[in-house]
């Protein structure tokens, strides 16, 4: 049952790209901004994660709630020293400063703690494997997938069900009439960038129990693929960002599996080209018409 | 204000300059010809990244140099070791042997621990005619040039890369009986290239059959698609030849994918790192090819290990330690043959090494300058790495 296994790895993989993206197609969806950073929240989120389970002894639990929460306020310090000001700038502005922060966050934790990987403590998840016809499932890679989901479904409960959910659309439809409409903007950004943030977060604790080596350059990859699901999924639409990150998974993971190893990067990119000539709105998105 | 600083500087360069000619000047007497003393140069990274290798390697050569110069030297002729610190950068290595050939005129050079910063002198010592001795650069570009000719004056007592690889196919087949193999290799490195090529090489001459062969790039994390694919073309034996960030990995996602097998690794295994990614319990059944091993049984290793805890305080030799040391006597041996203290005769006579027996094994120099000799196998067992055998070229 190779290709049974094949579709586990894949699977396992893509929830964590479709964690990542959730992120990244939130706050584009709201602000069109395209966070370079947020893969680095990641790698940040892993690292919290890692110094609270290994430092303090906390469970898995307490570690990814406390990483959420370390990165939501971290999400919201970026947004407000960096991309504020420069709201009313242009695009090409704000994406540049998006890199730039992104190159900062990567140093600074290089700086700080220096670049040796480190090697996430292998005992926070029971990790017992069975065998489903064949093929090999670790408990992990189930709950991975079921924290992925669950997450995608709450975010999708404040998005379409709360007052701050409710928020974030009109701000997102427009932001000057939601404005005049008595909606604090500055404060509903912000929360999207909580909330994007607070999941990159539970991502990297996640990528770091189940992929054991973490280091300071470690979000660049995931950061840039998780960019890719969200586009492949419709920029800006959260169930989109799902299906896309698990899609890119299990294609890279059928690529390997095919004995090209090697262009397993390179496919994820070519995927990003074809869908940006023939379907740039994406999967789940509609084809609508710039207003002028 | 700037042009007379730039002429204070231009003034202390000048006297600088005659400072350093005078120092040489001094000691011009010394070099050459034959005389009491063997001068040696230490070219070594005593700072920078890579600094524990060169720390390592000095202490095992200070401590063979000691030994010889205690037991009445070399023919009566004792070592004068000239340290330099290369600060683990190849522009610092020339300048080291550039100080060390003209100033302090050595008869030979031991250095430096990597292969780039050894390349980097290379060109000197052949110029000057002395002996350089690398003993750790693992590359074949070290003894060899790009155009594939042998640099005459220098030398090298560790293997090469290729030579783990031919090591690792001959283990398996001589000691695991293995017929059936997978390859598993960083795409991205030169190291890994020359060991896969050489194992199955040497796999496929003596019959055996290479089932799968896969690659993978530096910094990959998911190796579990490629894992499966090996998987299902069911080799005996994975040769993994790569350095431990990786290999860590692959060991780990191998043993929940269900992968059994003994696999199999070179130096590039050696870090504690590699238990801490794997796990001690994945480790199991793995082995890997070292220069040496302080548990061999081998007297001669013994006597050397227990005369180092000696010297540092019950800390047990390194590999690095062991090859400083071996790289003294890979020198003594030949001074003693030439009988004299002339480079060009002590080369003629290194060129001729045959079956010299030293703490890293026994030692046969071929034409390339490589030394042909004993490797040894090492198994993890429960996270410790453990003497398992020997295995000869």
């Amino acid at each position: 049952m190779e290709w049974l296994q094949q579709l586990i790895n894949g699977i396992s993989l893509g929830s964590i790209y479709a964690l990542i993206a959730l992120g990244y197609t939130m706050v584009y969806g709201i602000i069109k901004l395209i966070n370079f950073a947020h893969g680095d929240v990641f790698m940040v989120g892993a690292f919290v994660g890692f110094y609270a389970i290994k430092g303090w002894g906390l469970g898995f639990f307490p570690a990814l709630l406390f990483s959420m929460a370390f990165c939501a306020v971290f999400g919201v310090l970026i947004e407000r020293i960096a991309y504020k000001r420069l709201r009313n700038a242009t695009r090409i502005a704000a994406l540049i400063t998006a890199i730039g922060m992104s190159l900062l966050i990567e140093y600074g934790v290089i700086y700080a703690r220096g670049a040796q990987p480190e090697a996430y403590p292998d005992n926070v998840l029971p990790s017992t494997s069975f065998n489903l016809f064949g093929a090999q499932i670790s408990s992990q890679s189930l709950f991975i997938l079921s924290v992925s989901v669950s997450l995608m479904i709450i975010l999708q409960f404040i998005v379409h069900r709360t007052k701050i959910g409710k928020a974030m659309r009109a701000v997102s439809h427009d932001m000057d009439a939601a404005r005049l409409m008595g909606i604090n903007v500055d404060r509903t950004i912000s929360y999207t960038f909580a909330i994007g943030s607070a999941l990159a977060g539970a991502a990297g604790v996640i990528f770091g129990v189940y992929y054991t080596k973490i280091e300071p350059l470690m979000g660049i990859i995931p950061g840039l693929k998780a960019f890719v699901a969200a586009v492949l999924g419709g920029i800006g639409i959260i169930p989109g960002a799902m299906v896309g990150g698990l899609i890119l998974g299990v294609v890279e993971s059928v690529v390997s599996a095919m004995g090209f190893s090697l262009w397993r990067d390179a496919a994820a990119f070519i995927i990003l080209i074809l869908i940006l000539i023939f379907r740039p709105s994406g999967i789940f998105g509609k084809n609508t018409r710039e207003k002028v | 204000m700037k042009k007379k600083l730039a002429s204070v500087f231009m003034a202390s360069t000048i006297f600088a300059g005659v400072l350093a000619g005078c120092a040489g000047g001094a000691k011009e007497s010394s070099g050459g010809g034959n005389s009491d003393t063997i001068k040696l140069g230490i070219n070594l990274e005593l700072s920078g990244n890579v600094a524990s290798y060169g720390e390592s390697m000095s202490k095992g050569i200070e401590m063979a140099v000691d030994e010889i110069n205690k037991n009445g030297g070399v023919d009566g002729k004792k070592f004068d070791v000239v340290k330099v610190d290369n600060k683990s950068e190849a522009a610092e290595a020339t300048n080291g042997i550039i100080k060390l050939t003209s100033q302090d005129k050595v008869t030979a050079v031991i250095g430096a621990a990597t292969s780039g910063n050894t390349v980097a002198q290379a060109q000197i010592a052949n110029d000057t005619k002395t002996v350089l001795i690398a003993p750790g650069g693992t590359s074949p570009t070290v003894t060899v040039d790009e155009k594939g000719k042998v640099r005459p004056f220098v030398f090298r007592t560790s293997f090469i890369d290729p030579f783990q690889g031919t090591v690792a196919a001959n283990f398996a087949l001589d000691t695991l009986k293995i017929k059936d193999a997978a390859i598993f290799a960083d795409n991205s490195s030169d190291y890994a290239k020359g060991l896969s090529d050489a194992f199955k090489e040497t796999f496929e001459a003596a019959g055996g059959k290479i089932v799968a062969e896969e690659a993978y790039v530096a910094k990959d994390t998911d190796f579990r698609a490629t894992l499966t694919r090996i998987k299902a073309k069911n080799p005996s034996f994975i040769f993994i030849p790569g350095y431990y960030e990786e290999v860590g990995l692959i060991v780990k996602q191998a043993r929940e994918l269900g992968i059994d097998v003994p696999l199999v690794g070179a130096d590039g295994w050696d870090s504690p790192k590699l238990v801490d990614l794997a796990g001690a319990e994945a480790l199991n059944n793995t082995y890997l090819i070292n220069h040496y091993s302080s548990e061999d049984p081998d007297e001669k290793v013994q006597n050397f290990v227990s005369a180092f805890k000696e010297k540092n305080n019950g800390e047990a030799p390194n590999a690095f330690n062991a090859l400083g040391y071996d790289t003294v006597y890979f020198l003594a041996d030949a001074v003693k043959r030439a009988g004299s203290t002339d480079s060009s005769k002590i080369q003629a006579e290194l060129a001729k090494t045959k079956d010299l027996s030293l703490v890293t094994g026994v030692v046969t120099i071929d034409e390339n300058h490589h030394p042909i000799k004993t490797a040894t196998i090492l198994e993890y067992v429960d996270g410790k790495q453990v003497f398992n055998t020997k295995v000869n070229p």
